[in-house]
């Protein structure tokens, strides 16, 4: 059973990953790299003297001016990928790793609920995958082009994940209990981390990403995470019936 | 499951506790492969996945 949920997790994230890295080539990529020529901007201004010619490879770094409590990511020697293939495929392996973590999570979610797995009952998770690490975070938290001004990145990440995790309780109490108590608790879980607000900086419109930009981006990357999702819960289905199959026609 | 069914008949209780067990080691690694992907506070991670982590909404910098 472990090596089913193995293969069929991996194979189904593979492919998932691979198409949508494709994908965000021609649609998000783009987007970010034309925001992070304003965000150079903010972070020169910020720091008056550094000299960006010959730093090609340190802009990543330079985005974190003032923004990263992570320790060592304002150290100037962190390495980052070069531009162009070599950024493309770390970025690439990076979607891989993420549909491969989201294929694995839907199909621990179904295996737990018990339900059979197969393409359509698949999708349908998926689509609470999208709303779980999509939807939800995206009400509050709008995707994020580079140099756009946000809270403090702990705070957000933490209000992210814990809005992705009420999330998925909340939806699976409403979809998923009888009566009347947990169906309502639900509801709740789904509502509390609106309520309690995602993490905003207090000065907004500090950034200097254009507002059609940001707003594309927002459109188009909630697509792309859709079309992840989608991808993720229809080859785990396939992957996870096609594992089956030899054993149908033995028996 | 069908497998089992045919060859080794297995208790239901030992099927449901085989997809439990299986469930926990998926719910484990997705876990791991998404919060290193989208959250991890590396410099070298963040920097290979920045792309990734903006064009799928996590929280990145
Ligand atoms: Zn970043």
């Amino acid at each position: 059973m472990i090596t089913r949920v193995l293969a069929a997790g991996l194979a189904a994230g593979f492919v998932a990953g691979l198409l949508v890295a494709l994908l965000q080539h021609f649609t998000t990529t783009p987007l970010i790299l034309a925001a992070e020529v304003y965000e150079n901007q903010v972070a020169l201004d910020a720091r008056p003297g550094v000299v960006l010619s010959g730093m090609h490879g340190a802009r990543l770094i330079l985005a974190h001016v003032g923004h990263d409590a992570a320790p060592g990511a304002e150290a100037g020697d962190a390495w980052a990928p070069a531009d162009g293939l070599e950024r493309t495929v770390y970025a690439s392996t990076v979607t891989v790793a993420t549909a491969v973590g989201f294929a694995f999570l839907l199909l621990a979610g179904m295996l737990v609920a018990g339900d059979a797995i197969d393409r359509q009952r698949a999708l349908s998770w998926a689509a609470a995958g999208f709303v779980v690490t999509g939807l939800a975070p995206a009400f509050g938290l709008p995707p994020e082009l580079p140099g756009m001004h946000a809270a403090d990145l702990l705070d957000r990440q933490v209000w992210w994940i814990g809005t992705a995790v009420a999330t998925a309780t909340g939806l699976w109490l409403l979809l998923r209990s009888r009566g009347v108590a947990l169906p309502v608790l639900g509801l709740a879980l789904l509502l509390a981390p609106h309520v309690i607000g995602a993490p905003h900086p207090a000065d907004a419109g500090a950034g200097r990403v254009p507002a059609e930009l940001a707003a594309r981006f927002a459109s188009v990357s909630l697509s792309v995470h859709a079309v992840l999702w989608v991808l993720v819960g229809v080859l785990a289905g396939w992957f996870w019936q096609r594992n089956e199959t030899p054993v149908v026609a033995e028996a | 499951m069908n497998a089992q069914a045919h060859s080794a008949p297995l208790s239901v209780a030992g099927q449901r506790s085989e997809s439990l067990k299986a469930a926990a080691v998926a719910l484990l690694l997705g876990t791991v492969l998404v919060f290193t992907a989208g959250f991890s506070h590396s410099a070298t991670i963040h920097n290979a996945g920045h792309d990734t982590r903006h064009a799928l909404s996590f929280p990145c910098h």
